[in-house]
């Protein structure tokens, strides 16, 4: 298996690593059965994602993903953000082996997760799933909780 | 490039040794003759396989005759297994095996049970260990082979395969035992061990990949798995591969040799492990009494084995992972799961193996870079902020 320089750089390098202490907006997504889970924290003012943080426990290319999934939000509005796709994490990165892909929807549902709470914290209607949608095999996925609608 | 290269991952493969490359290589491009024919260099060759498996015999302490090449231990581990399912089948279709083989073994075994063979998996301890009563009350009147590794490959632990032949022997059933981890780290002395079938493998005793062996002992049933032209007393089809075939005699007499070596390598594993137990949050995982000597397998929880082993290689250290994210499949290592381990903390396994090649510095290395690899990836993970 071979990761692109690109995994290879985000992952040595990551971007926005951390936590925010005054979030506005806190997402964790995956399970540690299946090895990765991905946390990320956003502080949001006028509908702009003016900082972003995040903490992940799995492989390199879960590492990658959200990493570059933080710089690609970064100084977007929420509609921007919740456009981001999978597909644009991956190429992003130039390519990920396909037993990776997992991760990239990961960290598309971890921005996903993170606005979703700050909607909620708001009070603002939404129909944004938390949670992962059943990608890895590896565990599992039908466990409810982790894909409550709000 | 890096500065700083320590391979510690001897029991995935090794180096191959310059004298076992200079005693391979004429018949290359001099004595390449096919050893089935007549004239000199195809007699030449079929003498040298001759003194081989003489040499091999000697130094497992068996017959030259029931030493059987095979391109590799996953094939020698496949014949011994379906070869006598195959030829014992009117006695029974019972197996007996371990829940922590090596997947040549295991999942030759689940090929079998599509076959309608019934396979008991018994479970080994926490430690890593398995007792021979355990296996003699397994064994039923239909049970045709007992099935159990030598040494394990991730963790290193040894099964006491003498005691385990004895009790498949008493109940007249054939023992089997894959050895490719153990055979070159303790001493094997097949006449002694009583197993009925054995196999091992080159490129962990440095010789090259692509050649294995298969001890039968006279008079064991199995059915051949690769028909052909009468090669290796017409149970094992294809041309000689005269050349490893003399490299993995001449790496088995190094590896007889350098026996010895072992206590170093031990005392060098037990160096890492001490260093290793100086970082937070460390288990070493299983029995460190009953264990190869150069194996260390360590849980490092809250951070992930792939990420581990990807900032040991830019440092310039080989090792590896039971982590689900090195593989394919995504379920981590199936023997640090036998072990009782939470699949989530499995993937944070990582395996050092050392060798004759390790140095006390290479072991120094390894633990000034591992703390603060695992301290930044620690770091970045939402699982130990929960407990910080």
């Amino acid at each position: 298996m071979v990761y692109t320089k690109q995994v290879m750089e985000h992952f040595t390098n990551p971007q926005n690593v951390g936590e925010i202490e005054d979030a506005d907006g806190i997402g964790e997504v995956g399970n540690a059965k299946c090895g990765d889970i991905m946390k990320m924290y956003l502080k949001i003012e006028n509908n702009i994602i003016t900082d972003i943080k995040f903490k992940t426990f799995g492989c390199g290319a879960a590492i990658a993903t959200s990493s570059v999934a933080t710089e690609m939000i970064k100084g977007r509005t929420i509609d921007e953000a919740l456009k981001l796709t999978n597909k644009e994490v991956i190429d992003e990165l130039g390519g990920l082996p396909p037993a990776k892909i997992h991760c990239s929807v990961l960290a598309e549902e971890a921005v996903k997760s993170a606005i979703a709470d700050y909607y909620r914290r708001n009070g603002i209607e939404s129909d944004l799933l938390i949670g992962c949608d059943g990608c890895c095999e590896g565990c599992d996925h039908n466990d409810k909780e982790l894909h409550r609608p709000l | 490039m890096m500065d700083k290269f320590v391979y510690a991952d001897n029991a995935a493969t090794t180096s191959v040794s310059p004298l076992v490359l200079e005693a391979m290589m004429p018949f290359f491009n001099e004595m390449y003759g096919n050893p089935s024919s007549l004239y000199s260099i195809g007699r030449e060759a079929s003498e040298a396989i001759s003194k081989a498996r003489e040499k091999i015999a000697a130094l497992l302490g068996c017959k030259a005759r029931e030493i059987y090449f095979t391109a590799s231990g996953s094939e020698a581990d496949n014949w011994a297994i379906k070869g006598a399912a195959h030829a014992n089948i009117k006695k029974g279709k019972h197996i007996i095996t371990t829940n922590f083989e090596h997947h040549a073994v295991s999942n030759t075994m689940k090929s079998l049970e599509k076959e309608g063979y019934e396979v008991t998996y018994l479970k080994v301890s926490s430690e890593g260990l398995l007792s021979s009563a355990d296996v003699e009350a397994a064994i039923r009147n239909d049970t045709i082979l007992i099935c159990a590794m030598y040494a394990n490959n991730e963790i290193g632990t040894i099964l006491p395969i003498k005691e385990i032949a004895a009790a498949a022997k008493k109940h007249g059933v054939i023992c089997f035992t894959d050895a490719v981890q153990a055979v070159g780290s303790i001493p094997i002395n097949i006449a002694d061990l009583g197993v009925d079938m054995l196999a091992f493998s080159g490129h962990k005793i440095h010789a090259p990949k692509g050649i294995g062996a298969l001890y039968i002992k006279s008079g064991t049933r199995v059915q051949n798995l690769i028909d052909g032209g009468g090669q290796e007393s017409g149970r094992r089809g294809g041309t000689e591969n005269t050349a490893y075939i003399v490299g993995l005699a001449k790496a088995l007499e190094l590896a007889a040799e350098r026996l010895p070596d072992m206590e170093r390598i031990k005392n060098l594993r037990n160096r890492l492990i001490e260093g290793i137990k100086k970082i937070p949050y460390a288990t070493i995982n299983g029995s460190l009494d009953k264990r190869l000597p150069g194996n260390v397998n360590v849980t490092f929880d809250y951070i992930e084995g792939e990420s581990l082993l990807l900032w040991l290689d830019m440092n310039g250290i080989c090792a590896s992972t039971g982590s689900a994210c090195s593989s394919s499949s995504l379920e981590p290592s199936h023997v640090i799961l036998a072990l009782g381990v939470d699949s989530e903390k499995a993937h944070g396994s990582i395996r050092f193996t050392l060798g004759h090649d390790n140095t006390e510095a290479d072991v120094d290395y390894i633990l000034e870079k591992l703390g603060p690899i695992v301290e930044k990836l620690r770091a970045m993970s939402p699982l130990y902020e929960r407990i910080m």
